[in-house]
């Protein structure tokens, strides 16, 4: 793709105490074509979406989801986490082609 | 679909509904997709009790290509307890699949949202897997006015 998507990433808190829950938005913007679809001469337009989402906080795996079809183009997604130790917060969407669409915040824990 | 009678739609359709109207059991069997298979794939067989997931669907979606979801699920989310994959999936839509959601006991609370296309009205199922292998389910009928997923 020739221009890189950038997800919108939102954290509730940034700047939290150990054992807080953090609650993560973000919305990334991606046809998610379902491979149901037909064109006008109607021929199925191939299937393309986001398969996998996961969420990593200072490298630990937090929360993973597998996207089918059935989730909507430009794949929202809400979770929380629980904030242990400050590092980066880092969200990736792996797409049917193998790219990957990755964005990335920071928490503080004191 | 194009090759199937009307005589069998219909009759799949009976069936539907006779076993509506008996109250049998959920029977993943009756549903149109692969739905039922995903269930027992997730369940190894085993008939998941009733209780601790919810299902946040709105009871009427007028555009099925659009549909705030929140499934959570009751659970202390320690190293000790934690629920570790909520399945999601569809009986009315083509592909039965819907979201698989992997939690972690850094999760903190099982509790996700996302926005999901309903081809038609339809019941979602959602079950979740506790970390000792225990499941628990639950379904919530929705009503769609437009469906998603295209023409």
């Amino acid at each position: 793709m020739a221009t890189a998507i950038k997800p919108r990433i939102k954290l509730d808190r940034k700047e939290v105490k150990a054992g807080d829950i953090v609650e993560v938005k973000a919305l990334v913007q991606h046809i998610m074509e379902t491979g149901q679809r037909k064109d006008p001469q109607g021929n199925t337009i191939p299937r393309k979406i986001l398969n996998k989402f996961t969420c990593t906080v200072a490298g630990r795996q937090v929360f993973e989801a597998d996207f089918e079809p059935a989730i909507s183009a430009n794949p929202y997604i809400q979770f929380k986490f629980k904030a242990t130790v400050s590092g980066p917060v880092v969200l990736t969407w792996t797409d049917d082609d193998g790219s990957t669409i990755v964005g990335e915040e920071t928490i503080t824990v004191s | 679909m194009k090759n199937v009678s009307r005589r069998q739609v219909l009759g799949a359709s009976a069936g539907v509904l006779a076993a509506a109207g008996l109250g049998l059991p959920f029977s993943p069997v009756l549903a149109a997709n692969d739905s039922g298979d995903l269930i027992k794939a997730f369940t190894g067989g085993k008939q998941p009790a009733d209780g601790k997931v919810k299902l946040d669907l709105p009871e009427i979606a007028e555009n099925g290509n659009t549909v705030p979801m929140t499934v959570s699920v009751d659970s202390p989310m320690t190293e000790q307890s934690y629920v570790s994959e909520v399945l999601v999936v569809s009986d009315g839509n083509p592909r039965g699949g819907m979201v698989t959601f992997r939690f972690t006991p850094l999760s903190g609370a099982a509790e996700a949202n996302t926005r999901v296309r309903l081809a038609t009205t339809q019941t979602v199922t959602a079950i979740a897997k506790m970390n000792d292998g225990a499941l628990y389910m639950t379904t919530k009928q929705v009503k769609v006015t437009i469906g998603g997923c295209g023409g």
